[in-house]
């Protein structure tokens, strides 16, 4: 079972390999389109495997569990890996037609695997410094990947992010080092035990607030997102469209993680603290987004109001909020990585991302108008899309337990998000081009073409299936959910034996 | 001895605020590299300090004989120092050349990505 665990990790940096050495010549975005083919397809049997069984682990190198690190796949895992293998695809197709020669050669599929890589090991291990490495793995690529080319806002965005990302990890990293100090342990299904026995519990919600500090930067969560708007909208499309689907969303599932196996003592605190920063974040987000006009700095802003709802599925802890959290990230990752692809494709027809100078898309390319209306309804949370049920289960879950004013705020700041997403299609479809051009996608090379816009077309599909037929995708969910309220599985599958 | 290296992660990390909180990127720099370094000893302190108890197994045992320091904590320590050497590097290096193309260290100038003004659509 150890090689269904690993490949996710280990296909990525074989893909790799030959694309950085082939980086300047055009196959090095085959190799790379490939290698995502094959990562869908490992993530799958994965995800079958965990369906069967429930909780896969493996230890590698056969050192046993808690001493050597565990790799390990609950129902959550699994999807966050399938997820990311699908929005991987989505954008190594858009890149066939978007990143430039000059980007290809200084090595943009390579380090585009690694981040893959990265985020698929962030999701799998079950080890908490292990955690921390992947997490290294990742922002190095990203890192990479955010000033790759060199333009001069990519340069000053990507010193905020850089710095401000450094910062959050040196806080994972002394939590770490106080978590053993007081457990003696690292493997997190140990952890889930170990902590019981901890009597300072004081002790141990000081180093939780540093883990929710650290990952929350991660997140992007209020008062710590600023980095995020400052940097997103920098790099190209295909850049910052895996940026927004994934990278944040490895926050998410670090809090989760955490906040439902390690750090469940005194969850008055700690998830009422959780709940908080869900509520400003998901305000702040919005307002800063309905502030703005450019098209990817809107959407920038709304992956930070987005993320307050995840939070606050983990926030309520209750377990329907739970089965929200869960169809959240979901949803959440095909939608807004869809949005930054529609986005690069109208800034290819227009010639820019300011709401200003571009419109007339509806006329001109009716299809790219449908194509941004599924992603951008779903959202805002319209039936019968995907994001309507995610916020349905939200609310749902807060007004079960009476927490009227979250579920007043999830459904206003729901309101907000159709405000932007109106004034991007007022200005960028409906209002007639400033320059008078009418531009139509038929003026796009048709491979580009194909490539450009096979990606938005299957992820809105994806975006309409889920919001058609929930039933399956709220069943996986309540599953899911299930097993993170319950780690009883996931601890024996780890250890080898039952608590 | 623990107490006075938690006192010297305190004064590290005073200092490293302290140098984060100026404008200029190249002092946050330091100051990170500081914060790092705290993090580090903060990570070797958890582990327990236990001198002159290598954690070595006698020839022919399984399992080293009685007390010994803890190994594992240094291992972390030293994954952490490769990690946050390549970081600082890379940074360091994004840091020069973005003074070359911006022109500037000063974390308020550095308005390109977000112009002071975006509301009448003119960047």
């Amino acid at each position: 079972m150890s090689w269904l665990l690993a490949l996710p990790i280990v296909l990525p940096f074989l893909t790799a390999v030959p694309a950085f050495l082939l980086r300047d010549r055009g196959a090095a975005r085959w190799i790379s389109l490939g290698g995502c083919v094959l990562l869908l397809a490992a993530s799958a049997a994965l995800m079958a495997a965990v369906w069967r069984e429930g909780v896969v682990a493996a230890q590698m190198g056969d050192w046993p569990a808690p001493f050597g690190i565990t790799l390990v796949a609950d129902l959550l895992s699994a999807v966050m890996v399938v997820i990311t293998a699908i929005t991987g695809l989505a954008v190594a197709a858009y890149a066939l037609a978007d990143i430039d020669t000059r980007r290809e050669a200084l090595g943009y599929h390579a380090l585009f695997q690694i981040l893959l890589a990265g985020v698929c090991g962030a999701f799998l291990t079950g080890d908490i410094f292990n955690l921390y490495v992947w997490f290294e793995v990742m922002l190095i690529a990203s890192f990479g990947l955010l000033v790759l080319g060199g333009d001069k806002a990519q340069l000053d965005g990507g010193i905020k992010y850089v710095t401000l990302n450094l910062v959050s990890t040196a806080l994972f990293l002394a939590g770490i080092g106080l978590l053993y100090g007081m457990t003696g342990t690292l493997n997190m299904a140990d952890l889930h035990l170990a902590v019981r026995e901890v009597e300072n519990t004081g002790l141990l919600t000081v180093v939780a607030v540093m883990f929710i500090v650290a990952f929350g930067v991660k997140a992007a969560v209020f008062p710590l997102f600023f980095w995020l708007p400052a940097s997103y909208h920098t790099p190209p499309v295909a850049v910052s469209a895996v940026f927004a689907g994934l990278l944040t969303k490895v926050g998410v599932y670090a809090l989760i993680r955490t906040f439902t196996l390690i750090f469940t003592h005194d969850t008055g605190y700690t998830h009422g603290l959780l709940l908080a920063i869900a509520g400003l974040t998901m305000v702040t987000g919005v307002l800063g987004a309905a502030a703005q006009n450019e098209f990817r700095k809107i959407l920038s802003f709304h992956i930070v109001s987005q993320i307050g709802y995840m939070v606050l599925g983990l926030a309520l802890y209750t377990p329907l909020a739970l089965v929200g959290a869960v169809f959240y990230l979901v949803h959440h990752i095909i939608v807004k990585a869809n949005l930054f692809l529609v986005s690069g494709l109208s800034n290819r027809l227009t010639g820019s991302f300011d709401l200003a100078r571009i419109g007339g898309l509806y006329k001109s390319s009716p299809l790219l108008a449908i194509l941004f209306l599924v992603p951008a309804f779903s959202l805002a949370g319209f039936p019968p899309l995907s994001g309507f049920w995610a916020k349905y289960l939200l609310v749902k879950a807060s007004l079960d337990i009476e927490a009227y004013l979250i579920a007043a705020t999830a459904l206003v700041v729901g309101i907000l998000t159709v405000f932007s997403m109106t004034k991007i299609w007022a200005e960028a479809f409906w209002k007639p081009h400033p320059g008078g051009a009418a531009p139509a996608l038929a003026t796009i090379a048709p491979a580009d073409r194909a490539a450009l816009l096979a990606p938005v077309a299957a992820l809105a599909g994806l975006t309409v299936v889920i919001g058609l037929y929930p039933e399956p995708f709220v069943g996986f969910a309540e599953r899911a959910a299930g097993q993170l309220l319950d780690p009883t599985r996931y601890v024996a599958a780890v250890l080898g034996r039952t608590p | 001895m623990e107490t006075v290296l938690a006192l010297l992660v305190g004064v590290l990390v005073a200092a490293a605020v302290y140098l984060m909180l100026a404008r200029n990127v190249l002092r946050f720099l330091f100051g990170l590299v500081l914060l790092g370094n705290a993090a580090n000893l903060t990570i070797f302190i958890a582990g327990r300090l236990t001198p002159e108890l290598p954690p070595l197994v006698p020839e022919g045992l399984a399992a080293p004989a009685g007390q010994v320091a803890n190994a594992l904590p240094q291992a972390l320590v030293l994954t952490a120092i490769v990690i946050g050497f390549g970081l600082l590097a890379f940074t360091l290096v994004l840091v020069y050349r973005g003074y070359q193309t911006l022109g500037t260290l000063d974390s308020d100038a550095m308005r390109v990505a977000e112009p002071a003004d975006t509301t009448d659509g003119t960047p």
